[in-house]
């Protein structure tokens, strides 16, 4: 396998530099100065987005600040065929915001307003560039606060969440973005503005509001939602669990959910990852471990003792060597500073990281990771784990140095037996980090070339001309047969 | 009864393209009340029936889209979960057949839970579908977090049929809770809609509420300290558990008060729960924390609408009334060209229940 190339645009090439030019002044024409970039150092920072090892120089960016100007932008690349990639934070992990040579790169950064916070309602509407830690800042004072908490959630947008259908450590308990948001206002390749959902439960039609979150971009321009604000829990304790087995580990999660209890989060972190972690940020994580559970119950206060001590029992009688409880939040913040630090730890101990993400069946967890590990021996690379356990999200991080050569390249060719294996053992190639550029060969994997014909379908019903982030997300046929005529013999689609 | 059918839908759907005839696709019947009315050769799809694959610890649940309700509801009770979303089975009756997994997610229609618990869209995993290419795809998995693709499974949820008929489904199931109580209170409509934003905004288990004439139940559930609490809090009298049960239950998610049987078309309002009392001509039953509204009553159409939309919400006209006219809340002409687009993306010979959601397609 190779890696995947984005296509090289010579900037000094005639055609794109006298295109470029022609854009400009039409952008020029309805834009502030400050709107357009497009000399080399100030699109430069656009290049790639959170996998960096994917980089490529956009034709031009533009700042818009209203939706009209938005709208416009819009129309004229359709007049023109000009491709467009729209970008939050630019802290996805899978290439999904990388831009094209030959298009616009659309950031959405100016819009960065709440508009409006009921507290009554219990919802806020929020501009794409709002980030998702800010919306549960603004809602604190209410005793509110909004559930999904992707890592990076210090600097992620919601706009972005909303193309990725972000999770986060609470999801299992909490759900989605798709289940917490109420609307989506966006604009259309062409130019018009539609609202998905409302402040109503539900509404009439199809479920597009379910379709477009998670589109990665490619169906439209996110320029307002509405969102969901919970109540703060009034109170949070957490579990800390050491096995000498992962298999043990894994059955805990199983025992806790069979017993009725949904935890708000429910985390493993594996040896590699317990030691990385501990190294960095000293959280007293038990380094002998082979595998740590961290297991949060919320709600109210008498309900989360009760239950506190139910998981308590029931994670000793797994077979647990030791159980620790958090005393105070102080504590509680400890035990996950480890787990929520897990990725810059092994940073620490390697120069380069790669983080995967497939979702699998939990009960063929022990088997993931027993041939995780065979593989990891195979390619001559070490493989932390890090592991959303009460949903099957894991997130294997392939540890490499891509200073030796042809190590990048053997990174991503085990990166993509890693999720092929999640698809063998019915799980998907991507729980939240979605395909973007990185995952788009295992797609052809997952999916049928019928299925992906289908997918191609729902674009073109919402973006006839293919302009939106094209070449994302779902692959083309012409692509699959080249990957599936690749000789090894696991690239051939896996059900049916 | 567990049978796998796709071959012989696939053949049909097959012919009815050749010969141009649509289909309207038939599970037991239970809720042909709603919707517009079918068009189309029926096509019976309740025999394609069994449960797949059931993983109790995992919280997923694989169905056969044929599959009853009944089967579903207590495979899940005895390993001590539910459907969430308690969805209305619309039963007829104990002898006819029970409504069937397939026509429950195609309705996308949910009980007193809802506000609460989620959707059935929300706790759609994966489906295998037949659509009007004669094709059989599949979208989603029996994982909890999937984004690979568009999210094509949560979209068949209150489709009607129309972009696909239903095969297998996966849903995400759930604990059911310890205990439950069921306390009621005595308030005018407008004190009980602010009752009911204001629980909904405390960190308390309420898992249903209902409003009508003068009377407001609300249904607390979980742990058994947690509900205490709250019951404490909230007030009110106690009612009787077998009594409650059934009230949840028989009366308001399938119907059954008195209610609902009265005169004139019945009409389901969506509405932002904080939208004050809207006074339209008829009787009100008010649910979902004040999001959902029962209209009982013979108030024009077009006044209806008119006064929901105006709101923010959508009105369904859900039984009774005029079933080849609006039945659904008509589409902004930019919406409507994208479900246009998209219906012809699954269906482009437009055989799948052609008419059932909007007369355009």
């Amino acid at each position: 396998m190779s890696l995947i190339q984005p296509e090289r645009i010579a900037f000094d090439d005639p055609r794109i530099v006298s295109a470029r030019a022609d854009l400009v002044a039409a952008l020029r024409a309805f834009l502030p100065a400050d709107a357009v970039l497009e000399r080399q150092e100030e699109v430069r920072p656009y290049e790639c987005d959170g996998l960096s090892a994917y980089r490529q120089l956009p034709l031009l960016v533009v700042l818009p600040r209203t939706v009209e100007e938005v709208q416009r932008i819009l129309r004229l690349c359709s007049e023109r065929q000009v491709p467009m990639v729209a970008r939050g934070a630019g802290t996805g992990l899978s290439g999904g915001a990388l831009p094209r040579g030959d298009g616009l790169l659309l950031s959405l950064a100016r819009f960065n307003r709440i508009l409006d916070l009921d507290p009554v309602a219990r919802t806020a509407r929020v501009q794409p560039g709002v980030r998702n830690l800010a919306i549960s800042e603004a809602a604190r004072p209410h005793g509110l606060y909004y559930a999904p908490d992707p890592s990076s959630q210090i600097a992620c947008t919601i706009g972005g969440n909303i193309a990725e259908n972000s999770g986060g450590v609470h999801c299992l308990k909490y759900g989605l973005t798709v289940h917490n948001l109420l609307s989506v206002t966006f604009v259309t390749m062409e130019g018009e503005l539609i609202e998905l959902g409302s402040a109503a439960p539900d509404s009439p039609g199809y479920d597009l509001l379910a379709l477009y979150i998670g589109s990665e971009g490619m169906l439209g321009v996110t320029v307002e939602a509405r969102v969901k604000l919970l109540p703060v829990p009034e109170r949070a304790q957490a579990l800390l669990a050491a096995y000498d087995d992962v298999e043990k580990a894994g059955q805990a999660v199983g025992d806790i959910i069979a017993a009725g209890i949904i935890p708000a989060g429910l985390e493993m972190m594996d040896g590699p990852a317990i030691q990385a972690a501990e190294d960095f940020v000293h959280a007293g994580y038990p380094t002998e471990a082979a595998a740590l559970l961290i297991c949060e119950l919320d709600g109210i206060n008498q309900e989360v003792s009760e239950q506190v001590m139910q998981v308590r029992d029931l994670l000793l009688e797994s077979g647990a060597t030791e159980v620790r409880t958090s005393q105070d939040d102080a504590e509680r913040l400890r035990f996950w500073q480890g787990r929520k630090s897990a990725f810059p730890a092994v940073g620490r101990i390697s120069p380069d990281y790669y983080c995967m993400d497939g979702t699998i069946p939990r009960r063929a967890l022990p088997e993931v990771l027993r041939r995780t590990a065979e593989l990891s021996r195979q390619y001559g690379l070490r493989v932390a784990n890090v592991f959303h356990a009460g949903d099957g999200n894991m997130h294997p991080l392939i540890l490499f140095d891509a200073n030796k050569p042809g190590e990048l390249e053997r990174t991503e060719e085990l990166g993509g037996r890693i999720l092929e294996l999640c698809v063998e053992v019915g799980g998907t190639i991507t729980g939240e980090h979605g395909v973007g550029i990185e995952k788009i060969n295992q797609m052809c994997v997952q999916f049928s070339p019928e299925e992906l014909r289908q997918f191609h379908a729902v674009k073109e019903a919402f973006d006839p001309d293919a302009l939106l982030n094209p070449g994302k997300g779902i692959p083309t046929p012409r692509r699959c047969s080249e990957y599936r005529e690749l000789p090894t013999p696991r690239a051939h689609h896996a059900h049916h | 009864m567990s049978k796998d059918s796709t071959t012989l839908f696939q053949e049909r759907v097959k012919t009815a393209i050749a010969e141009a005839s649509p289909v309207a696709i038939l599970g037991n019947g239970t809720k042909s009340f709603y919707g517009r009315i079918a068009q189309g050769q029926p096509l019976r799809v309740s025999e394609h029936a069994g449960i797949l694959n059931y993983q109790p610890k995992e919280l997923v649940l694989t169905a056969r889209a044929g599959t009853t309700l009944d089967e579903i509801e207590d495979a899940l009770a005895r390993q001590g979960q539910s459907l969430a979303f308690e969805p209305p089975h619309f039963r007829p009756s104990g002898d006819a057949p029970d409504a069937t997994l397939g026509g429950t997610l195609a309705c996308g229609l949910a009980g007193p839970a809802r506000p609460y618990a989620g959707a059935a869209r929300d706790l759609v995993l994966g489906v295998r579908i037949l659509t009007g290419r004669a094709e059989v795809l599949r979208f989603g998995g029996e994982v909890m977090k999937n984004v690979a693709g568009y999210d094509v499974s949560r979209l068949m949820a209150g489709a009607m049929g129309t972009l696909g008929i239903l095969l297998d489904i996966s849903l995400k199931v759930m604990p059911r809770p310890a205990i439950s109580e069921t306390r009621i209170l005595s308030a005018g409509i407008e004190q009980a809609l602010d009752l009911m934003i204001d629980w909904a905004a405390k960190p308390w288990p309420v898992t249903a509420t209902a409003w009508y004439a003068g009377r407001l139940w609300v249904r607390l559930s979980g742990g058994r300290q947690g509900v205490s609490e709250a019951a404490q809090r909230i007030g009110g009298e106690v009612m009787d558990p077998h009594e409650a049960e059934t009230f949840w239950r028989d009366l308001i998610r399938e119907q059954g008060h008195r209610f609902f049987s009265g005169e004139g078309p019945l009409w389901r309002l969506s509405l932002p729960a904080n939208v004050p009392h809207l006074a339209l001509a008829g009787d009100q039953l008010i649910e979902w924390s004040g999001s959902q509204r029962w209209l009982r009553g013979d108030a024009d159409a077009e006044r209806i609408r008119g006064a929901v939309s105006a709101v923010g919400g959508h009105a369904t006209l859900f039984r009774g009334g005029d079933r080849a006219g609006h039945v659904f809340h008509p589409l902004s002409e930019p919406l409507m060209r994208l479900h246009l687009r998209l219906k012809q993306s699954f269906d482009p010979h437009g055989i799948l229940n052609p008419g059932r959601l909007y007369a355009e397609f």
